[in-house]
């Protein structure tokens, strides 16, 4: 219920466009660290395993395909999307159940004003919006991360690293990659305002409501990643 | 903020045209966890009239609020506020009538984030439909009634128990509502502090004529709202001289295992037969 509001509120007055934009900048910019050290260094990492393993075949060449479509496909949402799930629905959860346990809530109701408008859309918008652009960076950090542990540990000429790692990527792959954070963006934000709206038994309950938000939410990303990679998968083999 | 006669012979004028009560409960019932807290409770609250509401703790006194303003809903029975059926109203709907009626909550509830400024503009800026300068004006009135204007850059933070619950009803009365509920707004404060709170309580039933429905603990707050008046010349609360009582638009209503015991004025409350009535203000 608390999903779909918060995607019907999109289509009614007052919109709190400057709440978004604060939010954007809290969720976004907020995280932006995080996201490019992940990302640079899980890209890094993904290339050591690989790279040891393709060696064995002859086939270290293929070190730029295989990083980019693991981190496009599958690292970079997955590992954003749980990075931002840690930083930004554990904050959403302690923020609204701390907001509930002290009636502010209920203030805020009764001072005329929808808090599933006010608090839990620009919330939802904000997450969609920012996780997209934050996978693209990882993505692209990831990447980069490879490119720097080919050439340092294997020895793979740059320009080879990179022409690969660009000329693999098909329309299926791009698509898969940023559907997701979409989807995570979602489950992110709903969960987080969720487990705060329905907090309950004082700085305990808030304490409670966070940590379960971050479970929950961890726990979805990866559930809903694996059914989105069947789908799309399924709907590009035919 | 109007003059207070403004808002005062609006008031007489609306209560005129609407002339029914301004809160109403029939035979109002709920429960949390099967744990009956009212059970068919029913009374009215007139028009420029305040309700002192007492209990011991857990008796639903604070749950008489919420209900008055549809933040939570009852199992049975009818609530009518400003002439209005609120028992099954949409949530969208509620939100307009909340214009209309506000509440002080016990622990004041000011948004932690936001300066005293933005609180006390809060609705005003929601409605969005108010002249910036305008909202200044308002604000400064409102926190100029609680004597509190030198504030308005602090957040609640930095803010006293009686600062922030002075600052919570200047929030509370800069749209003028026609209904204010207050929850224990003296609560934990020292004599003190409980004193000017109760001046601001009384200076808005005498000068502004606001229907309330008030929730406390402490006694002697009701009692002294019964037994004094707001005098606007002097620019203080006076007791009444002796034999004016009955002019004072105060009475009181005691609940007692989720039912009402007592409802009626302080004359009334002095002379009752009621065992427990009188060992509870005694």
């Amino acid at each position: 219920m608390l999903a779909a509001r918060s995607i019907g509120n999109l289509f009614k007055r007052p919109l709190y466009f400057a709440d978004m934009i604060q939010q954007a900048d809290l969720i976004g910019f907020g995280s932006l660290p995080i996201v490019v050290l992940t990302g640079f260094f899980t890209g890094g990492a993904l290339a050591q395993n690989s790279g040891d393993t393709l060696r064995r075949f002859g086939s270290l060449t293929l070190i730029g395909q295989l990083v980019s479509l693991g981190m496009v496909r599958e690292l970079g949402p997955v590992i954003t999307g749980l990075m931002v799930a840690g930083r930004n629905a554990s904050g959403m959860a302690s923020e609204l159940g701390s907001m509930v346990v002290t009636e502010q809530i209920d203030a805020m109701r009764a001072l005329g004003t929808d808090p599933m408008k006010k608090l839990v859309t620009p919330r939802v918008v904000s997450t969609v919006t920012m996780l997209f652009f934050l996978t693209i960076i990882s993505d692209a950090f990831g990447i980069a991360g490879g490119g720097v542990a080919s050439s340092l540990f294997f020895g793979v000429d740059a320009h080879q690293y990179w022409s690969t790692a660009w000329q693999i990527l098909v329309f299926q792959d791009v698509f898969t990659g940023l559907a997701k954070p979409i989807l995570f963006g979602f489950i992110i934000a709903t969960i987080g305002c969720y487990y705060g709206i329905s907090a309950r038994g004082g700085t305990q309950g808030v304490g409670r409501a966070t940590t379960q938000a971050v479970v929950a939410a961890s726990i979805l990303i990866i559930m809903v990643d694996f059914f989105v990679t069947r789908f799309t998968m399924t709907l590009f083999s035919h | 903020m109007a003059s207070p006669p403004a808002v005062a012979e609006q008031r007489a004028q609306d209560s005129q045209a609407h002339p029914r009560f301004a809160v109403e409960f029939h035979d109002v019932s709920i429960a949390f966890e099967d744990r009956q807290v009212l059970d068919g409770i029913s009374f009215q609250l007139r028009h420029g009239e305040t309700k002192a509401i007492f209990g011991v703790a857990g008796s639903g006194k604070s749950t008489v609020l919420k209900l008055a303003l549809g933040l939570i809903r009852p199992d049975a029975g009818r609530i009518h506020v400003l002439g209005e059926d609120i028992t099954r109203m949409r949530e969208d709907d509620l939100f307009e009538l909340r214009r209309r009626v506000g509440i002080v909550f016990q622990e004041s509830a000011l948004f932690d984030s936001l300066t005293v400024r933005e609180n006390v503009a809060f609705r005003l800026l929601e409605e969005g439909n108010v002249a910036e300068d305008e909202v200044e004006k308002r604000v400064r009135e409102a926190l100029s009634f609680v004597e509190l204007e030198h504030t308005m850059d602090l957040f609640p933070s930095e803010l006293s128990g009686g600062m922030r619950r002075r600052v919570a009803i200047a929030r509370t009365i800069i749209t003028h509502p026609e209904v204010l509920l207050y929850d224990s707004p003296t609560g934990g404060l020292d004599p003190v502090t409980s004193d000017t709170i109760i001046e601001l309580v009384v200076k808005q039933r005498d000068v502004y004529q606001t229907s309330s429905l008030l929730v406390t603990h402490r006694l002697q707050d009701a009692f002294t709202m019964g037994t004094h008046y707001f005098d606007r010349g002097e620019n203080k609360m006076k007791p009444l001289p002796p034999g004016s009582r009955a002019k004072v638009p105060m009475c009181f209503l005691i609940l007692r295992d989720g039912r009402i015991i007592f409802d009626g004025d302080l004359p009334s409350l002095r002379e009752t037969k009621d065992e427990y009535i009188r060992e509870y203000i005694s």
